[in-house]
């Protein structure tokens, strides 16, 4: 189309989140001559990014030893500790495991973590570049990474150029980090590419669902930290909920669901607000009301499922790659501790080469060697997973075997091989009614005449092969309702793709039986605007 | 001739306003900010007459706190000279902000005055009225063309009953309705221009401005709940519930 511009830089990071920003203040920090610049896929730092969170402040304190001096919009210590098994009406207290214990760490939104970050970035004239999507890796003639392509803006429908059409620029960079988080789509195409996941297990992933809630006055305990497992998953899901109480009378309140679950009638979005339900948590929450609410797909194959971290003129860092620690269920920490190997390999090598090795032998590796058989235990089911990760803690994981992940496409069964539909629902009364008043509270935005960013590429079986074996599960795994199976006008059905409710929560491109769903990334700005997640 | 655009750091327009705890104001941390739209339109407007030659500086103004410096970036890495901010922590209201603009016009004389027709935020269309009124200057509000020829400017304007057609003498006030333009997409190597722009602060303090306040807020209270629906069978059982209601 037209002549692109080009920018040079020593190093581009793609994404503003917790790894990659990490990276780059690092890298300024080791080497002031350094150009950096990380490109963010969301209007501004921070609207994209949702976690729990409850974090492990040693990573971040090592980086930035004075980051509470400017603290995080949220930011609360944290304080008690429960963990507790559901069932329908009750919940049964039970000790809390030891990896989650939370003793010294802090509850925070990680957007405003990455805000805070991004500040210290650009204090270190890091630039970055807020609104702008990497849409692609560049290469050079000998199959080396050279750089990223952002993404045009103003692309009509029709994939012609707009009235007010800019085209992207090339960012040639000697170092390209991919920092996009969990399955970020150049991540995707860049390990295919190389192989790096060759004699790895399969990935495995999970969905995190997470409400900023502001309850009545005085109902809130700050500090406060609760898990549940059991109710109202089905014993072969693998999940659970957290609650974590916040100052000012506001609790964060989420659930997580394993993408290896095996039904294709479940729906995670429905297995949260049901958990909602249980009467421990809706005397809670009720005449509370929704701040901000998000989804976001998390990753969770562990050191078995690590893919390799360097690839010619490139790595993979933080949940792009996989970091994320299962058991403790946290990622932030990690992610930063990732980002600021990286950063450390960098300015010591000026080379990619070598830096898999060197992240698997420092405080991450060994870290993630010592928990990597307590997430595929419970492929077995809920209480063999329990008896397993209690056998791998007692052990500090130095068991001899090392167990396998499952891809999660491929892990439905058959409508036909279906009796449990799980437990029985209750009937709710709490926000949201549905996923489009949830996707409300994600503030969301697309520019609607862009073409559609989730890719399809087969939909002649949707109506066919895919609604007689599996019942069109994409219309339930999505939490945005994107998928849609409507009339066709000829007395038949056909897929249609809302495109401007998607969250950005990968889930489609995870855990569709077909693997023919690619998200890729829309027009820089798009999507969720989350508050304070 | 030069353009002054004044701009406001508002509540960006795809998030969900809440009403703080104490009732006082609305939920603004976390919560992301941008440039009011109409005041883009009119950024956008500035750019476009000088990019054909009509115009040789483009002045980007804002009141608000230190962090709006970010929106006055974006307005010059869309392409403006040069930008002021006007630095306070206060609630400014139009009168206000009207006299503070004023001040500006003294020292920049424009030849022309841009603004959105009103800020989404506290949606009060006033502000460019009483500029114009302070300044003893034509006004044209509402704009969805504009042209300029001769020392005079040719505005279409959207009203109730349809377009309107006005010529006024510059310098004047123009506020801009949303069908003038579309604005365009900011470019990465103009961010980094951008950087090297001017951007001067001003305390708010250092201009001596009777702020008023003109009007005091009684309180703040979300719209009423939707209630929920009832289906009905028949028209004769729908005509039944109406009149329940007492609404026919």
């Amino acid at each position: 189309m037209t002549d692109r511009d080009v920018m040079q830089y020593d190093v581009v990071i793609v994404g503003a989140g917790p790894a990659g920003l990490a990276c780059a203040i690092r890298l300024r920090q080791r080497n002031a001559d350094l150009s950096v610049c990380v490109l963010e896929k969301a209007s501004e730092v921070g609207q994209h990014s949702l976690s729990g969170a409850v974090i492990e402040p040693g990573p971040l304190e090592a980086l930035l030893p004075d980051w509470l001096d400017n603290p995080p919009e949220i930011c609360v210590p944290a304080g008690r500790d429960r963990f507790e098994f559901l069932t329908a009406k009750r919940s049964i207290r039970m000790p809390t495991p030891p990896q989650m214990h939370n003793n010294g760490n802090y509850v925070i939104s990680l957007g405003g973590l990455c805000r805070r970050l991004a500040e210290r970035a650009e204090a270190l004239e890091v630039d970055v570049f807020a609104g702008f999507a990497a849409d692609d890796a560049l290469f050079d003639d000998d199959g080396k990474v050279i750089g990223v392509r952002t993404g045009d803006m103003g692309i009509e429908r029709d994939g012609s150029p707009g009235p007010n059409y800019a085209a992207g620029v090339d960012i040639h960079a000697r170092h390209t980090i991919l920092a996009e988080g969990c399955r970020g789509s150049i991540s995707k195409r860049l390990i295919a590419h190389y192989g790096l996941d060759q004699d790895r297990s399969p990935q495995t992933y999970g969905i995190g669902f997470k409400e900023l809630w502001q309850l009545p006055e005085g109902r809130a305990e700050a500090g406060l930290i609760k898990h549940t497992i059991g109710w109202p998953l089905p014993r072969d899901v693998y999940g659970g909920s957290f609650l974590y109480h916040l100052d000012q009378d506001r609790v964060y309140v989420g659930f997580v669901c394993g993408l290896d679950y095996p039904d294709p009638l479940f729906s995670p979005f429905e297995a949260f607000q049901q958990y909602k339900h249980h009467p421990s948590v809706h005397a809670l929450l009720e005449g509370g009301e929704i701040i901000s609410a998000g989804t976001r797909a998390l990753i969770e194959g562990g050191l078995q499922s690590l893919p390799r971290l360097e690839m010619p003129g490139a790595m993979l860092i933080g949940d792009a790659a996989g970091t994320l620690n299962v058991p403790k269920i946290k990622g932030v920490h990690m992610a930063i501790r990732c980002g600021s190997d990286a950063a450390d390999f960098i300015a010591d090598n000026d080379t990619s080469a070598g830096f898999d090795a060197y992240f698997r032998a420092n405080a991450g590796g060994r870290e993630l060697r010592k928990v990597r058989n307590i997430r595929p235990g419970f492929k077995a089911g809920l209480w063999a997973g329990l008896a397993n990760a209690a056998l791998e803690t007692v052990a500090f994981g130095k068991t001899p075997w090392t167990l396998d992940n499952h891809a999660d496409w491929s892990s439905l069964d058959k409508l036909d091989e279906r009796d449990d539909n799980g437990p029985e629902k209750v009937a709710r009364d709490l926000p949201p009614r549905d996923r489009l008043a949830s996707v409300y509270h994600a503030a969301i935005h697309h520019e609607e005449n862009q073409p559609v960013h989730l890719k399809v590429r087969d939909t002649s079986i949707c109506a066919t092969r895919c609604a007689v074996e599996y019942d069109n599960p994409c219309t339930r795994f999505c939490p945005a309702g994107v998928y849609e199976m409507v009339d066709d006008g000829e007395g038949g059905k056909r897929l249609q793709i809302n495109a401007a409710n998607c969250l950005h929560c990968k889930v489609c491109d995870i855990k569709d039986p077909y693997e023919i769903i690619d998200w890729v990334t829309p027009e820089g700005g798009s999507g969720p605007n989350y508050q304070n997640l | 001739m030069k353009i002054l655009v004044c701009a406001k750091r508002v509540i960006d327009y795809n998030v969900k306003v809440q009403i703080n705890r104490e009732g006082d104001g609305v939920v603004t941390d976390g919560v992301k900010m941008s440039i009011n739209p109409f005041d883009e339109i009119a950024i956008e407007e500035a750019l476009r007459i000088r990019d054909r030659g009509e115009a040789d500086e483009v002045v980007v103004a804002s009141i608000g706190p230190g962090s709006a410096q970010q929106q006055l970036r974006t307005a010059l890495a869309m392409g403006a000279d040069r930008a002021i901010l006007i630095e306070t922590d206060a609630a400014i209201q139009p009168l206000g902000a009207a006299r503070i603009f004023m001040q500006l016009v003294e020292t920049e004389q424009p030849g022309l005055v841009l603004m959105g027709k009103q800020a989404i935020d506290d949606d009060s269309n006033q502000t460019g009225q009483m500029l114009a009124a302070l300044w003893h200057k034509p006004q044209a509000t509402f704009v969805s063309k504009l042209e300029l020829a001769d020392g005079k400017a040719t505005a279409t304007r959207e009203v109730d009953a349809g377009l309107e057609t006005i010529e006024v003498d510059l310098p004047a006030v123009v506020t801009t309705d949303l069908r003038l333009n579309e604005p365009r997409f900011v470019k990465m190597p103009d961010i980094m221009k951008a950087k090297r722009k001017p951007l001067e602060t001003t305390a708010l303090a250092e201009l001596d401005v009777d702020l008023g306040p003109q009007l005091a807020v009684a309180n703040y209270s979300p719209p009423p709940q939707r209630q929920a629906g009832v289906m009905v069978e028949s028209v004769d059982e729908l005509v039944a519930a109406l009149r329940d209601k007492g609404v026919i």
